[in-house]
């Protein structure tokens, strides 16, 4: 191909701009040397260094030195493209020039800040450098697509976060869509006695929301329901959600009980999930009395009817109003939407994968979201602190940190443990007047209120013993042990190894990553962390987007958080959603492929290589072509076409030929 | 060999834009120091990674090549990853038949969340390709290579 080719911008007059990033750079590489190098490479006619280029007066060097006719292209060597490639397209385009007529040299992450010795450190960057310069030669004018967005929005995951979120919208007149795996929403919080610092009751705050989004007109509310398709892409995602049979008919279903009274069942005889198997329900249930939507739900599993075709039915005919319908069978809802809100939320870290701590082994071990059911007046006991024989207990300990902040496990803190510890050792203190002692590595309370509320617990006559608990056994070797749990630690402040006898132990268990965030990250097209904790886009500056555009992320899915950062996270990503779909269109990165239908010889490879279906096949000129509109810009038929008659717009095979030739072939 | 303890490799990455670009940054922003002697070339996915990219880079003088991509099941254009396996693993032994050993060539996946693993394979590859020292590749027969060229479809502007 003619070099010519690619320059339609007249002869290249490349300008160089090295930025110092103040010391990020400068400290680790000579940034005059690179400026130097960089002006003896061809084509350059400018190249110049400023401290900080993203700044306001280093834009300005580029669109003047564009305006002045000096520079047709320009490569910026600062940071990641990633972080600034948008401000210097924009500083290209407000010199009068093409945006794409920009290449950026990642010499701060890729090089200064991952590099020791400053002479090799400034060897890359003059690589990398020469690179930018060889291939942005070759770069042509481009538009990008702009493309409009769909303005409803699907929230998955229906507790605090989602709720918040979902409502946020609504209020704002955006249709909402609201998907939450279980039969209710509420998530955890709903779970929840008292909230801390504050002592909220916590289903008091909570179910005022959930009858809003029950009752709110822009919300459509999907219950028992799975998202299990996700395609297209910012502003015109394509979504199929799953909506799982409750075998009762929801619009005539008005949560009076009478079919929960009516089973056959006369005892209640399964594990009750809402009260974490501390008390049992029937095989049709409705989760809790503040359920939202109020609708009963039958679980096939436990249902005599599903498991033997042989009930009477007694559920049926105690429904005055014909709900009950064993004929029900999955349904798929298919809806357009503009954005996305991940608020999937956690689960809580299974304490059993501790033996030493004795849960599932002594009745009396709990965990604390069983305390938190323990001590509701809803709950199984109501709101009575009992042990496994009934009275009530004389001295608690609380062990925190299990699953958290320990090699084995989890090494993260998962910082809401000590709040709800603290909170946990106020309410079985307040409703036992037993001793309460707290067993912790480092009390780690930021947050407002939360140092006072810890300060109140250290005048409450609750014991703080501080140091890693070793075990939790029933041995007794002095007569006061006897029909004890002992806890054993070393108490690190006075430097001995304590025995402390209790009735009752409460395990402050961690949050983990749901167990199917690899699943839903994967069909939402996003990354996670190690962990599993979805990943943002920016840790400090993007805290709510994700690495795919228009889906935001909120809550504990993110990472371990209480309710209150929940709920301003939600906020967040309510408003960067209403920022996308109020702007009313997407602009897309034009890096899409294209057919130079001279080369084409029409072999159709490309065509089933096609992820998106993107590429189609011109019987009469028999020839493949690209939808614009589809293709997302991977290049994969790029590299696959035999003749090179396919290209990628900013990712043409020449560009990255020269690419190549000026990492290697130059320093 | 007389320069083999001060032979620096040099190495080009072709890294999708991502995960294992992603990657790269986060390291850096965790300022997590690796050998210099890695330089990346960022394309959009892994699936882009034409076979003559490689081939390219040995010519113009790299001593390996590294590319890094989603991992499997991760891709961000859902299979490009799985193209880019297939494609490797047959020019792995394209490679080999030209004479180039099969360590200076090597396949990652590195999710954006492991700049850890950036620093380590960038180490390792830098290590295994110093102990293997300098590429030298044969001066082609120049009318021979010029056939490949155009049965290959390569097209001259790339080849300089």
């Amino acid at each position: 191909m003619s070099p010519s080719n690619g320059q339609t911008n007249g002869t290249p007059k490349v300008g160089v701009y090295v930025c110092h990033c103040g010391i990020n750079i400068a400290g680790k590489v000579h940034v005059d040397a690179v400026v130097e190098f960089a002006s003896k490479l061809p084509y350059v006619t400018v190249a110049k260094e400023y401290k900080f280029m993203c700044s306001d007066p280093g834009q300005d060097i580029i669109a003047q030195d564009i305006r002045d006719g000096k520079v047709n292209r320009v490569v910026v060597a600062s940071c990641s493209p990633l972080m600034h490639e948008a401000t210097f397209r924009k500083a290209t385009a407000a010199g009068g020039g093409n945006a794409f007529m920009f290449q950026m040299a990642n010499i701060r992450e890729h090089v200064s800040w991952v590099t020791h010795d400053k002479g090799l450190a400034t060897d890359k960057a003059k690589a990398l450098v020469a690179a930018a310069v060889e291939r942005v030669t070759l770069h042509k004018p481009l538009e990008k697509t702009k493309v409009p967005v769909h303005a409803d929005v699907l929230i998955v995951g229906g507790g605090i976060a989602g709720i918040h979120a979902a409502l946020t919208l609504a209020d704002s007149g955006k249709k909402v869509y609201l998907v939450e795996k279980e039969p209710t929403i509420g998530g955890h919080m709903a779970q929840f006695d008292k909230t801390f610092p504050t002592l909220d009751c916590s289903a008091c705050i909570l179910t005022p929301k959930m009858s809003s989004v029950r009752a709110h007109p822009n919300i459509t509310l999907w219950t028992y329901s799975e998202v299990s398709e996700v395609s297209g892409f910012v502003g015109n995602f394509k979504v199929k959600v799953k909506r799982k049979p409750r075998y009762i008919i929801e619009d005539l279903c008005v949560g009076c009980y009478e079919c929960i009274e009516g089973c056959i069942y006369k005892e209640a005889k399964v594990k009750d999930e809402f009260n974490v198997g501390l008390s049992k329900r029937r095989p049709i249930y409705i989760p809790f009395p503040q359920a939202t939507p109020l609708v009963a739900v039958i679980d096939p599993e436990t249902c005599i009817e599903f498991r033997t075709h042989r009930c009477k039915k007694s559920c049926a005919t105690a429904c005055e109003r014909n709900a009950v319908d064993f004929n029900q069978t999955e349904e798929i809802k298919e809806i357009e939407v503009g954005a996305i809100i991940l608020a999937t939320g956690f689960k809580v870290f299974d304490a059993a994968r501790i033996p030493r701590y004795g849960y599932g082994k002594y009745p009396d071990v709990y965990s604390a979201l069983e305390i938190e059911r323990l001590v509701n007046a809803a709950g199984p006991t109501g709101g009575e602190v009992k042990m496994a024989n009934g009275e009530k207990p004389k001295a608690v300990g609380i062990i925190h940190c299990v699953g958290s902040r320990d090699a084995k496990t989890n090494k993260y803190c998962s910082r809401v443990c000590c709040m709800y510890s603290l909170k946990l050792a106020h309410l079985i203190h307040e409703r036992t007047d037993a001793e309460v002692y707290n067993f912790y590595i480092d009390m780690r309370t930021p947050g407002k209120g939360y140092e006072e509320f810890y300060d109140r617990l250290l005048e409450e006559n609750v014991h703080f013993i501080r140091g890693r608990v070793a075990e939790v056994n029933d041995w007794a070797i002095t007569p006061e042990e006897k029909g004890k749990l002992i806890i054993r630690c070393e108490d690190t402040l006075i430097g001995m190894v304590r025995r402390i006898p209790v009735d009752m132990v409460v395990l402050s268990t961690g949050l983990e990553a749901q167990a199917d965030a690899d699943d839903v990250r994967r069909m939402f097209n996003i990354s996670c962390s190690h962990e599993g904790w979805f990943l943002e886009r920016h840790p400090k500056l993007a805290p709510v987007s994700t690495f795919t555009d228009g889906v935001f992320l909120a809550g504990a899915c993110q990472g371990p958080k209480d309710i209150p950062d929940s709920v301003a996270q939600a906020g967040a990503a309510a408003a960067e959603a209403m920022a996308l779909i109020d702007k009313g269109f997407v602009e897309l990165e034009p890096n899409t492929a294209y057919v130079q239908e001279e080369f084409c010889s029409g072999c159709r490879t490309c065509i089933a290589l096609c992820p998106y279906s993107a590429i189609g096949y011109n019987e009469e000129s028999k020839k493949a072509s690209v939808n614009g509109a589809l293709c997302k810009g991977c290049g994969t038929c790029v590299a696959a076409c035999p003749s090179a008659a396919l290209q990628q717009n900013l990712f043409t095979d020449e560009q990255i030929f020269r690419e190549i030739k000026g990492v290697v072939s130059y320093v | 060999m007389s320069d083999k303890n001060s032979f620096e490799p040099r190495i080009v990455a072709f890294f999708c834009n991502w995960c294992t670009y992603t990657a790269a940054d986060l390291a850096g922003t965790a300022r997590m120091s690796y050998a210099p002697n890695v330089r990346v070339v960022r394309i959009m996915c892994s699936g882009r990674l034409d076979p003559q990219f490689v081939l390219a880079a040995f010519r113009e003088g790299a001593d390996g090549v590294l590319v890094g991509g989603c991992h499997p099941g991760d891709c961000h254009y859902q299979e490009g990853n799985y193209k880019a396996l297939r494609r490797v693993t047959l020019l792995k032994r394209l490679l080999k038949s030209f004479g180039i050993e099969e360590e200076r060539f090597r396949l990652e996946w590195i999710a954006a969340s492991e700049g850890d693993k950036v620093q380590r394979v960038i180490n390792e590859m830098t290590e295994t390709v110093r102990k293997l020292g300098p590429l030298h590749l044969e001066k082609p027969d120049i009318t021979a290579s010029h056939e490949t060229v155009k049965v290959a479809g390569v097209s001259a502007g790339g080849t300089r």
